[in-house]
């Protein structure tokens, strides 16, 4: 439901295949990618270029946390720097509020990332010399906005990542974590569409990255600001993002809903990485209930009005709970006033093992 | 096998070379003659104008209260010195020589120091152009320097600031190389203007390493300076170069050790405000 809602929102950022080739005879790597269809291996053989991203595709629409997740070395990073111009196409389009950024000037490209494109980055780059308001402000400061303006406004951007008591302290007077805050407030204070987040919290220890990954999810909803969110753990990916891409060798292999990707992994690889992700709040009822046809065939002394109700959104950790608490071993998923399906024991354990996922949902 | 074929001599390509300057560009060197002339004139003027102890106290408490006590304490003994041995008109003058050298010296070495980090081709032709200036003994940047500008001051700053460019435009680049890439990539996300990045990020980042090549101008300066009493530039040279000229053992010891008094101050005091910088950063 959730995924179609966003569906319907604008594009903010739209990469139609997307290439970047490091090395100093790109453009001719590139020629040869198009016309002769040379793999990574050959261009790197052949030119001594490396392939940073191929042919990347992706969309992110309004109010959605879009997730790229890969291991090191994947084209992660380029990727998101590919999207604000921090690093040049070799080849394929980008258009970040339907314009095309190869397309703009200099000083329209800065006025777009000062104003429509914000960024984090996993080492945080804030200055030493300046106090954590002062460094919150400098996306401000270098966009010439008055000081006190600008002041006022990180003041209240460092309130929204509950900082507002270090406001005259140094970084390094502050914890990484709260670097990482001061960070995004740095960010937020310029009130962009788009945050870039660069891997942000891979440095961090596991509790307080739990902490930021759920503020930093609460606080874009709550702004309704887009991001895209660069992260080599699955996990993070799972918990922050609306939809997830995942990265290998420089390309998209498969792009959907945490749900999606868990019940129909694109090959071995996505398949290996989430054997080891826990299924209780991913997969929903709607994807492993049996249809009402099948269930009153098996127990047709069953009256699907006697059984527990629960919604298609329901997941299998709070399916568990009702199963328990019920007197029956079945579940009615309910939408809009209608049962669409039954959620059975044995659906149920499926659904935690992940497997045949996609036979329950076509059911 | 004929010696005259092998024997070269830079010479005699740079002196006709510094005669056509000097025949063509005369109005040039006056120009530049009259300029320096009356910065320096003006600068000493300051320098004198206050009575010595009224401007010694002047400077001790500026640098109690810029960089600390005992900055403040060696300040005071070694301008007392000066001013003590009789030399203190010769020291100020020295003083005046050695800003205006620096001044300038900066102001080229800065820019260039920049553009070599920016540009390697440029540091590349520029590097081997530092060593040979380095590595000349300082005396021969005289000789072209007195055939322009004829003997006093203004040859002097010449051969000072040609000296003093050097630690000056390396420790820049180094300076600005160091910056973290990182910092560098910040800018360019939050749309900052390059003029912003360049001051606003990279100047403080480099500021450090920056204040070490102005410590080092300072002192080549002042080495330069006294040297350049040779050409009639006043100041301690001058007292240095009567001394060694007459034999005059006490003269010479006096301006030697003012000479040291005035190098101290100079050290102690830009050093003592780079590492209250430091602490400032570090805080």
């Amino acid at each position: 439901m959730i995924a179609e809602a966003a569906n319907t929102a604008e594009v903010l950022i739209d990469c139609q295949s997307v290439w970047k080739v490091f090395g100093d005879k790109s453009a001719a790597a590139m020629r040869s990618i198009s016309e002769r269809g040379l793999g990574k291996r050959e261009i790197l053989q052949e030119f001594g270029c490396v392939v940073g991203v191929s042919n990347a595709t992706l969309e992110v629409r309004r109010g959605e946390i879009f997730c790229i997740m890969g291991l090191s070395g994947s084209g992660k990073s380029t990727l998101i720097r590919l999207i604000n111009k921090l690093i040049t196409p070799s080849g394929g389009k980008i258009l970040v509020k339907g314009k095309d950024i190869a397309a703009l000037s200099q000083t329209h490209l800065r006025q777009m990332r000062a104003k429509n494109i914000g960024m984090v980055f996993q080492n945080v780059a804030l200055l030493p010399h300046r106090t954590v308001l002062e460094n919150a402000a400098f996306g401000l400061e270098v966009q010439g906005v008055p000081k006190a303006e600008r002041l006022e406004t990180a003041r209240q951007a460092l309130e929204k990542v509950g900082l507002a008591d270090w406001l005259e302290r140094y970084p390094n007077e502050l914890s990484g974590g709260m670097q990482q805050r001061v960070g995004l407030a740095r960010a937020l204070a310029s009130d962009p569409e788009i945050i870039l987040m660069d891997e942000p919290f891979s440095a961090l220890d596991p509790l307080i990255r739990r902490q930021l990954q759920d503020e930093f999810r609460g606080l874009t909803k709550e702004l309704g600001k887009s991001a895209v969110f660069i992260t080599h753990d699955l996990d993070e990916a799972i918990r922050i993002g609306d939809r997830i891409a995942i990265m290998k060798d420089g390309a998209i292999i498969q792009t959907g809903t945490a749900e999606e990707i868990i019940l129909n992994p694109a090959d071995d690889y996505v398949a290996e990485f989430v054997a080891g992700i826990s299924r209780l709040h991913l997969i929903k009822a709607r994807s492993v209930m049996r249809s009402t046809a099948e269930f009153q065939n098996a127990a047709p002394d069953l009256d699907l009005r006697s059984l527990a109700h629960t919604s298609p959104n329901a997941d299998i950790d709070e399916l568990i709970t009702l199963t328990m608490q019920s007197e029956h071993d079945a579940i009615a998923v309910v939408d809009n006033g209608q049962v669409i399906g039954v959620v059975t024991p044995r659906s149920l354990l499926m659904g935690v093992k992940g497997t045949g996922g996609s036979g329950l949902a076509a059911a | 096998m004929n010696d005259a074929v092998l024997h070269f001599s830079p010479g005699a390509y740079l002196a006709p070379s510094v005669d056509w300057l000097n025949r063509n560009l005369h109005p040039l060197f006056s120009a530049i003659t009259v300029v320096v002339e009356a910065t320096l004139s003006a600068i000493e003027a300051a320098l004198l104008a206050v009575p010595p102890p009224g401007l010694i106290a002047i400077i001790i408490a500026a640098a109690f209260f810029a960089v600390g006590m005992r900055i403040a304490i060696l300040v005071g003994l070694c301008l007392g010195f000066c001013l003590l041995v009789g030399l203190w008109t010769a020291s100020m003058q020295t003083v005046a020589l050695v800003t205006v050298a620096v001044t300038i010296s900066v102001l080229i070495a800065f820019p260039l120091g920049v553009l070599c980090a920016r540009h390697k081709t440029l540091e590349a032709v520029v590097r081997p152009v530092l060593d040979v200036m380095q590595t000349v003994p300082p005396w021969v940047y005289l000789i072209p320097a007195v055939m322009l500008f004829s003997l006093g001051r203004v040859p002097a700053i010449i051969a000072t600031i040609v000296y003093g460019i050097p630690p000056m435009l390396r420790l820049t680049t180094l300076a600005f190389n160091q910056v973290p890439r990182e910092f560098l990539e910040l800018g360019s996300a939050i749309g900052a203007h390059p003029r912003s990045v360049l001051w606003k990020i990279e100047f403080p980042l480099a500021k450090q390493t920056l204040l070490v090549g102005l410590n080092q101008c300072i002192l080549l300066s002042l080495a330069m300076v006294v040297l350049a009493g040779l050409v009639g530039a006043g100041g301690l040279g001058a007292e240095v170069t009567r001394g060694l000229t007459r034999m005059e053992m006490g003269l010479g010891l006096r301006a030697g050790l003012a000479i040291v008094a005035v190098a101290l101050v100079l050290d102690r005091l830009s050093r003592g405000l780079l590492q209250r910088g430091a602490q400032a950063a570090a805080r």
